[in-house]
């Protein structure tokens, strides 16, 4: 499934003090491929991202899914649409419900109308197989898990729903390196294994390299560069891109046996 | 934090307990001491005696008897105005918030205005209308009732609903009803029973206000608040006559609030496993105290940072910085270096508490009482938030110079130059006008320069600085850290750099703490950390799980497997024996020695140890 989003603009507020977050933005992510998307905080790639999974309306400019507009669907065929398109959201501490049980949340994701744990006992297992969690975490409440497992649990139940194009924002940045360390090893199994389709969105442009396999860098609600991940490390064209490689506080590799 | 006794389940249980007492006594007393109550004697206004033990009434009725039928009608009456205000209150406040933004506004303005008159006004006004009697009596005070529930539920249900997880369910399909009964009720059901509780406490005192003033139900039937009411003519002849009814409405109050305060804690997941906890550990052996050198400005010696229940969350931490050196350091949330910084700086929250073999910066004991003037002015401290670290009512300039003005006794013009220059010289632009501006018109990278002019104002010999860009942007967090080194460079100010990110460690200090589980695993100096030459297996696989702009990208940094042990639950030797790739057999029993590097720094660890590990046994 291939998401994109064409010439979107997005802006709040009303006339003279209307703010202009996004102008134009294009972006596309090619059916099994994760796309980086880098900026810093009000460069606009959260609200771009809700565009793309159908929380902000854009507007003028449209989303398509496969080709097909579903940026003005309603109601109906709107709930269908975005059931494919999933958001893993940043803070671990507010994504998941606590007067939940792990299981029943994963099987709001499986049948989001009855949510009985027991009828998806197995869907939830492998749910939380795929993310490395015991069978067992499923009779249990999110205050029980760290925050890496927190971040897991809400990418199993993201997969659980089946979606074709994952949208995560900034699920790392909240958690300690090695725990991201953990989250980033288990989207680089998922990636290989299932062929995700990802929209991955961090400020982190270290964090990015490792799970993606193009770069798009947000400044002020425009897309400055957008280029295959090894181009864009090596070669920035952009001189914002070039500023953000500059200062990032980076270690040598020379590591001594 | 969260930290509960058996208190509330037992006061749930007592309250519990109590109400179906007074349930069933309103069941039972009608049939049991009906008669009694009714029966008409020529004994009159008796006191208390072993016949009538709260004495009769004018018409010479036994009051206890009246007084036990009377519970039926009232705990009927007060039930029902409870169910009135709680169904119309929370239909309303969902209503309100489930309904499109300009219905919503308009709904919570009038909700605002009704909670605004007291609810025993409104039900004056509605018994008024109505008419005396009981049932208008319970009508009234349940509508009086309802707005604080409306409000309650809307303003919660408005918080609960901008959470991730209701957002990502309406994203999974989730119908709207279902939202609403499975993400937003069960979050905000606490308050409502807190208050529904409350509500019922009040319902009962209102109702038998009502009954008292001769509004609410009406002779020849009688609640409590009726009995109180002619019991009160005879109060001086026979307290006994208001005492029984005056008594059964606090009791019962009483008894509601227990059950709602009990309810409340209960029904929190989060709450019903809080109260196990580990059992605090044997006092670790000792930190050997490292050679403190010469020109040690802040020496920290054997630092420990406890709860009160004796579980130590920092575990005997010693280190020195000398004047004009830049120490970092780093660890995972839990390894306990803001802590130790805080503790540095005195500033430790109130459930925690310090002790230390030694603990001064320069001649000032930072072990003894503290001296707030010297505090103020000699250390620096820079939080990791700038958005909450200054007052949002106050004007910059006020803030800035507060230590400066306060402390020093430097005037008010002399203290605003050396605000101008200070922020100047970190690069704020037009700095007059940032000192009369509040902080909400600042920038995060604005307020955080600005929080370091304020730090070094007073010209302090060490600044202590706690996560001090990690809220901020790449590009800002460069210039920060410039910042930082050059007014190091320029002054000659000692830092203590907290942070969580090793390259930003790696690129700003000069000496490198690495903290682990409450412990100083490794110091090193920095040219060391930047090469990769680190020798303690925890230093090697935080380096190894840092996500990286050079080398082989598209695999993921590597990963250690575990968890860091809870604070309680450490063991006597080295708290990463559980994770490590080196581990031997003695590792988490014997507490690791302190193993010299050649880069003039050391390792906490058995691995490492020069001698054999089969020779040391």
């Amino acid at each position: 499934m291939t998401l994109a989003a064409e010439n979107v603009t997005v802006a709040f507020g009303h006339g003279p003090r209307a703010r202009t977050v996004l102008s134009g933005v294009g972006l596309t992510v090619r059916s099994g491929t994760t796309v980086g998307l880098v900026g810093e905080s009000g460069s606009g790639k959260s609200t771009l991202a809700k565009v793309m999974v159908g929380l902000v309306r854009p507007r003028s400019g449209r989303v398509t899914l496969d080709g097909t507009d579903v940026s003005g669907l309603r109601g109906r065929s709107l709930a269908g649409v975005r059931r494919r398109v999933q958001m893993i959201p940043q803070d671990p501490y507010s994504s998941l419900n606590p007067r939940m049980t792990i299981g029943r949340a994963l099987a709001e994701a499986v049948d989001p109308r009855r949510a009985d744990p027991r009828a998806h006992a197995a869907a939830i297992a492998a749910a939380l197989a795929d993310v490395a969690l015991d069978a067992t975490a499923a009779a249990r409440y999110p205050h029980e898990f760290s925050g890496g497992q927190r971040q897991r649990i809400a990418i199993a139940r993201a997969l659980a729903t089946g979606a074709d194009v994952l949208v995560a924002d900034e699920i790392t940045s909240a958690l300690d390196c090695s725990v991201q360390a953990e989250v980033l090893a288990l989207l680089g199994r998922l990636r290989g294994r299932l062929g995700l389709t990802m929209l991955f969105i961090s400020h982190d442009l270290a964090v990015v390299r490792h799970v993606c396999d193009e770069v798009a860098v947000m400044s002020r609600g425009e897309i400055v560069e957008h280029a295959a991940r090894d181009r864009l490390y090596a070669e920035p064209a952009h001189p914002y891109t070039r500023r953000l490689l500059d200062s990032a506080p980076s270690l040598s590799l020379e590591e001594s046996r | 934090m969260i930290r509960w006794t058996k208190r509330p389940a037992a006061g749930l249980a007592a309250g519990l307990a109590g109400l179906a007492l007074i349930a069933a006594v309103g069941i039972a007393a009608p049939l049991v001491w009906g008669e009694d109550a009714g029966r008409l004697t020529g004994a009159a206004r008796e006191g208390m005696s072993a016949a009538h033990l709260l004495g009769t009434d004018a018409l010479g009725r036994d009051v206890l008897a009246r007084t036990l039928v009377a519970t039926r009608l009232t705990l009927a009456l007060t039930l029902l105005a409870t169910l009135i205000a709680g169904t119309l209150g929370i239909g309303l406040g969902t209503a309100v918030w489930v309904s499109g933004p300009r219905i919503r506004e308009i709904g919570l303005r009038l909700i605002d205005v009704m909670v605004s008159y007291p609810a025993v006004i409104l039900a004056l006004v509605v018994a008024a209308v109505l008419g005396a009697g009981g049932g208008a009596a319970v009508v009234a005070i349940g509508v009086a009732w309802s707005p604080s529930f409306a409000r309650l539920t809307a303003n919660l249900a408005a918080s609960v609903a901008g959470r991730d997880h209701v957002a990502t369910a309406r994203l999974m399909g989730v119908p709207p009803l279902r939202i609403l009964t499975r993400h937003l009720l069960p979050n905000i059901a606490e308050p409502l029973l807190v208050l529904l509780s409350v509500c019922f406490a009040g319902t009962l005192t209102a109702l038998s206000g009502l009954s008292f003033i001769g509004l609410g139900v009406q002779p020849p039937s009688y609640d409590w608040g009726a009995l109180l009411d002619t019991g009160l003519d005879a109060v001086y002849t026979n307290p006994g006559e208001a005492l029984g009814p005056a008594l059964a409405i606090t009791l019962t109050g009483v008894l509601a609030g227990f059950v709602g305060d009990g309810l409340a804690a209960s029904a929190d997941p989060r709450r019903a496993r809080a109260a196990r906890r580990a059992a605090a550990p044997e006092p670790a052996p000792r930190a050997p105290a490292p050679g403190v050198p010469a020109d040690a400005l802040l020496v920290v010696d054997d630092l420990r940072v406890a709860l009160p229940d004796g579980v130590e969350l920092v575990a005997g931490v010693s280190f020195a910085v000398r004047r004009g050196e830049i120490v970092g350091v780093v660890g995972e949330s839990g390894s306990g270096k803001s802590l130790t910084a805080m503790a540095v700086a005195k500033l430790l929250p109130e459930q925690v508490h310090a002790t230390a073999a030694a603990l001064r910066l320069a001649d000032l004991d930072l072990t003894a009482p503290a001296a707030p003037a010297r505090l103020a002015t000699e250390i620096g401290v820079v939080y990791q938030d700038p958005a909450t670290s200054f007052n949002p009512g106050l004007r910059m300039g006020g803030q800035i110079t507060e230590a400066l003005r306060r402390h020093r006794r430097v005037g008010r013009a002399d203290a605003r130059r050396r605000a101008v220059r200070a922020l100047t010289s970190v690069r704020v632009t037009s700095p007059e006008h940032r000192l009369a501006q509040h902080p909400h018109e600042l920038s995060g990278g604005l307020r955080q320069r600005a929080m370091i002019a304020s730090a070094v104002l007073t010209e302090p010999r060490l600044l202590i600085a706690d996560e001090p860009t990690t809220a901020l942007d790449v590009t800002v967090q460069a210039e920060v850290l410039a910042l930082l080194r050059e007014i190091n460079e320029r002054d000659g100010t000692a830092m203590l750099f907290i942070s969580h990110d090793i390259g930003v460690i790696a690129a700003l200090c000069h000496r490198v703490l690495v903290m682990y589980a409450g412990r100083i695993v490794e110091e090193l100096a920095v040219g060391d950390l930047r090469r990769g030459r680190t020798r303690h297996p925890y230093t090697r696989a935080l380096l190894a799980a840092t996500p990286r702009l050079t080398g082989p990208a598209g695999e993921p940094p590597a990963t250690v497997p575990g968890r860091p042990p809870e604070p309680g639950a450490r063991p006597a030797g080295c708290a990463f024996a559980a994770r490590c790739p080196r581990v031997l057999p003695h590792c988490a029993d014997e507490a690791p020695p302190q193993v010299p590097s050649d880069g003039g720094g050391w390792a906490a660890c058995h691995a490492l140890r020069p001698e054999p590990a089969e020779s040391a046994r």
